[in-house]
């Protein structure tokens, strides 16, 4: 491991653990001022997990240890995720440990304890929640896994840093079968991150609600862990879809380390659009009824299969 | 005893006959449960031991033979053991070590079959599958064969006094049959014309296109039928509930995998190199099989039953890896047939470990609640601890987490699905690549059934009050699970060795290799200059580094204490374990999402109903289009042949006279 490496290996890890929760705030904000209320601050999601920190743990009776077990294993996925995606860099010694289908793997293990943990208690909200959940999941998860697929056939490799690199340096510029998988990536990115129009973030309505329900039991630095790991969930995702679609500006091999630095305002550019692009498209649609949201990622795996078979006629 | 230490086939040989030998023990003294269980069942589980030893030391070694003289004369057994032979009887002898010693804890006095009955049939069972894989001839092949299917037959119907067991053993006896039947014609075929039956005169057969074709389609059907492939499926979710839990292991986890073994054998090596549309006929079935086992297991609401109906999704995916690697092996791409043949047999690996796992779990519950029904089990983590976390690593595996077992062959079979697009066929190189989505989709739906296996039944509240007593599995349950999980945790930690260890056999078996590895020891790289990397162990490392730095980073910055209380649940006081969802409930949106899949009935109730009732009958649409119409077709066709049964004498006199008559007329 050459000492850029583990460089561009830590600034990566640490700049997904601070920037997520500002990526919250900042489309929290742009939700805000798109809806004509006045803003929260954009720091408030850091003071919420600080809060959260100092508070004393309140914990069910019967819970298990998988419980209190499942924020940390939830958490520590997401980081290692955060590690695995080239979103400054693509010199990352943690991809050659796990590539893209391993990175779906690690996605699909902190579903999997947040939907055991959300039934340890034995609740009806938990229950409801961890069913849904994994209702998502398994209709995300191979449409993903797709999308990937398509942009591991285009750039002949499965880590994600070569494929970046290889979308990056090819002067053309628009391929037509990433462009379907771009539609259904970002179908997937509002499902599996508990955006509208799947569930909505922003409310506690037992008809509605997906991932709060799996969060309802937790509290204190449990929830604080959770919480931040949804921001990373949210972090991560935005990050493969720039390591996917738009990977320009990123550090590649050949790069002076300088450049590593350089790629920090490239990263914090997308972010902002994304963010303030997301904020959009929730403020413009509407929630979906739970029955339709195996239709709605029904359509996101069929337009990702789609992209698939694009590649496969126009082979490019 | 030196022949013994330098022949694997002989030591293979004498490891077989000590486990009938342990067999015919048990019958000294059947009524013991100390001398059989206590004793015999370890003494078993070691030679399984030593089988998988014996076998991993000859993974690599020459292939030998052996003729022994048994059976008819001038018929005797022919036996080899080459590597592909080794790799399953390593499978067999690992996975039934642990097997047995959890089988050791687990029999215990009930009513049924007696404990040296059983351990007789038992231990049959265990050295007609060895048999099985070592047979060299078509005549020993069948009767290996039809004796592990009359022992299993004997191990499942165990509780004989239920109806509904004895149903369950008919069901599978007649497809063992009908698929056995299917094996003899398909060796009539291979033989080719010479009557000798040896697997060497069907090697030396030069068959034309179209018979080798049929050949392989009998034998498809054959192993087909053993090893659950839809449509032949139907008696793999009666048998393996119906079976104590031990016997349901060894079912899963082991005999499906014979099928397996001679689909390879048969493809690979008696037919000497197959045509790639085969692959695509094994390919279509295998994503089928995935698709309709993962659908129903979501659906189920027994334990077993869900559990059977995950091995058919299991075999499913084995059988698409098969297919893949024959479409690869007859175009000629010789590398990634040897990663999909590497993945084939590292599923297969894989799969018997943690579905026995996962069966002998089910045991272990069965024994302290009395239930298999989903819906009357919860919250055993608290009572049965070793169980459930044992199981826990099952669940994952089986789930194809990584950084588990189930993980490392998923990704295999999808790097090899990569690849899928090159070959040469117009139009099959579009709709193969497709098949990875099906792949896919199959493995996230093993995860949500896993989910609802794992949180039904340990997670949540006792969903009656007699759970509040179950008891956690006895010691040599206990040694047999932490057997069969370690196997799950070492066969993802180290999959490089393992990758390496299974190119000596598709080496010998197929004639293609993998390219030689650059890769540092803990990390796999199938194909160097790839770019395509996973290592187990080394993710394993991260992610444990992460969730300890974060624990110690919590403890050290916020120490705050824990306060117990009534769980939150949105404010509601009255919180009963009725409001947990229940094995139906955590079904539902599959139902939903899946509904042409099924013959549903439902009832209903209406608005007024006293005491109001709701109920789903979920019904296998095959069973009922496919099986119910041939079962009245055979009904009919026998019924009009029940004309000629009189019940009187002088008829049947009559019959023997026309008959002799007509004979004669053809003679003279």
């Amino acid at each position: 491991m050459r000492p850029i490496e583990i460089v561009t290996q830590f600034l990566e890890l640490s700049v997904a653990l601070a920037a997520a929760p500002l990526f919250v705030g900042w489309i929290n904000q742009c939700r805000a001022w798109l809806q004509n209320r006045s803003a929260p601050s954009l720091w408030l999601p850091y003071r919420s997990i600080r809060r959260l920190f100092h508070k004393e743990a309140v914990i069910a009776e019967d819970a298990s240890r998988l419980f209190r077990l499942a924020p940390y294993i939830v958490f520590g996925a997401m980081v290692v995720g955060a590690g695995i995606i080239p979103s400054m860099g693509t010199r990352l010694p943690l991809t050659h440990v796990a590539d893209a289908i391993a990175l779906v793997g690690l996605l699909a293990t902190a579903r999997v304890f947040m939907s055991l943990a959300a039934m340890d208690i034995g609740t009806a909200f938990g229950t409801l929640g961890a069913r849904r959940e994994m209702m998502v999941g398994f209709l995300a998860e191979p449409a993903l896994l797709m999308v990937i697929f398509v942009a591991s056939l285009i750039s002949a490799t499965t880590a994600l840093p070569a494929i970046t690199e290889h979308l990056a340096t090819q002067t053309l510029g628009l391929y037509p079968s990433l462009a379907f998988t771009a539609v259904a990536f970002l179908m997937v990115l509002l499902a599996e991150n508990a955006r509208i129009p799947v569930d909505n973030p922003a409310t506690h309505l037992e008809l509605t609600m997906i991932h709060e329900a799996t969060l309802l039991e937790y509290s204190a630095r449990h929830l604080a862990l959770m919480e931040w790991a949804a921001a990373l969930k949210l972090f991560n995702y935005a990050c493969i879809g720039f390591a996917l679609f738009i990977p320009w500006g990123v550090s590649t091999r050949g790069s002076a380390p300088a450049a590593l630095f350089a790629s920090l305002p490239v990263l914090a550019a997308k972010l902002a659009v994304a963010g303030a692009a997301l904020a959009l498209l929730e403020t413009v649609s509407a929630k979906l009824r739970v029955f339709r949201a195996p239709e709605f990622l029904a359509t996101a795996f069929l337009f990702a299969v789609l992209g698939l078979l694009v590649h496969l006629l126009l082979r490019v | 005893m030196t022949a013994l230490l330098h022949s694997p086939l002989a030591a293979c040989l004498t490891l077989l006959a000590l486990w009938g030998l342990i067999g015919l023990a048990g019958l000294l003294r059947p009524r013991s449960l100390r001398y059989v269980a206590r004793t015999l069942f370890p003494l078993g589980a070691l030679c399984g031991a030593a089988l998988a030893w014996v076998a991993f030391a000859s993974l690599a070694a020459r292939p030998e033979r052996a003729v022994l003289i048994v059976g008819l004369p001038d018929l005797p057994m022919h036996l080899r053991r080459d590597a592909l032979s080794s790799v399953f009887l390593l499978l067999l002898g690992s996975a039934s070590a642990g097997i047995s010693v959890f089988a050791a804890g687990y029999f215990r006095r009930g009513h049924g079959t007696s404990a040296g009955l059983l351990c007789l049939q038992y231990h049959l069972f265990l050295a007609s599958m060895g048999l099985v894989l070592l047979a060299d001839d078509a005549y020993a092949f069948m009767v290996a064969w039809e004796t592990m299917a009359l022992s299993s037959y004997f191990l499942v119907t165990t509780q004989h006094g239920l109806g509904e067991i004895r149903r369950a053993g008919f069901l599978y006896l007649l497809m063992a049959h009908v698929g056995a039947l299917a094996l003899l014609l398909a060796f009539g075929v291979m033989q080719g014309g010479s009557w000798q039956f040896t697997f060497d005169a069907m090697r030396a057969a030069h068959l034309t296109p179209v018979w080798a074709s049929t050949a392989f389609l009998l034998a498809l059907f054959g192993f087909g039928a053993k090893a659950g492939l839809v449509p032949l499926h139907v008696w793999l979710p009666e048998a393996h509930p119906a079976a104590p839990s031990p016997v349901s292991a060894l079912m899963s986890g082991v005999m499906l995998k014979t099928a397996v073994y001679g689909v390879l054998r048969v493809s690979f090596d008696l037919l000497g190199g197959p045509q790639w549309w085969w692959g695509l006929v094994a390919l279509t079935l295998g994503l089928f099989s995935a698709l309709y086992g993962a659908v129903f297991a979501a659906a189920q609401t027994d334990m077993k039953r869900l559990l059977a109906w995950s091995s058919i999704e299991n075999v499913g995916i084995i059988f698409t890896g098969l297919g893949l690697a024959v479409v690869f092996h007859g175009v000629g791409m010789s590398g990634l047939a040897a990663l999909a043949l590497i993945a084939v047999l590292y599923h297969a690996l894989n799969h018997s470990f943690m579905k026995s796992l996962l069966f002998c779990g089910t045991g272990a519950v069965l024994h302290s609640t009395g239930e298999r029904n989903l819906g009357r089990l919860g919250g055993l983590i608290r009572h049965m601890p070793w169980v459930a976390w044992l199981s826990l690593i099952g669940v994952l595996a089986l789930a194809g987490l990584p950084p588990l077992n189930g993980f490392v062959s998923e990704w295999l079979l999808l790097q090899a699905f990569l690849f899928a697009h090159q070959v040469p066929q117009t139009f099959v190189n579009m709709l193969l690549p497709l098949g990875a989505a099906l792949v896919a989709l199959a493995a996230a739906l093993a995860a949500y059934v896993m989910v609802k296996f794992y949180g039904v039944i340990f997670l949540g509240q006792p969903r009656e009050a007699t759970l509040l007593r179950a008891h956690d599995a006895n010691v040599l349950e206990r040694i047999g699970l932490v057997w069969l999980a370690l196997g799950c945790v070492t066969l993802g930690l180290i999959p490089a060795q393992v990758v390496g260890a299974l190119r000596a056999v598709v080496r010998q078996v197929a004639h293609v290799d993998l390219p030689n590895p650059a890769a540092p020891w803990w990390l796999l790289e199938p194909l160097p200059g790839r770019l395509a990397s996973y290592s187990g162990l080394a993710f394993l490392v991260a992610v444990s580094a992460v969730v300890l730095l974060t624990v110690l980073g919590v403890r050290l910055f916020y120490q705050q204490r824990v306060r117990h209380a009534a769980p939150w649940d949105c404010g509601f006081a009255r919180l009963d374990a009725r409001m947990q969802d229940s094995a139906e409930g955590f079904g539902q949106p599959i139902r939903h999402i899946f509904e042409p899949f099924f013959a549903m009935h439902r009832e209903l109730p209406s608005p007024f109903d006293r005491a109001p009732r709701y109920r789903v009958l979920i019904g296998d649409r095959i069973w009922q289009r496919l099986y119910e119409p041939l079962g009245s077709l055979v009904q009919r066709v026998a019924d009009s042949f029940a004309v000629l049964q009189q019940g009187r004498i002088a008829t049947y006199l009559l019959y023997s006279f026309v008959t002799l008559v007509a004979l004669l007329a053809v003679v003279l």
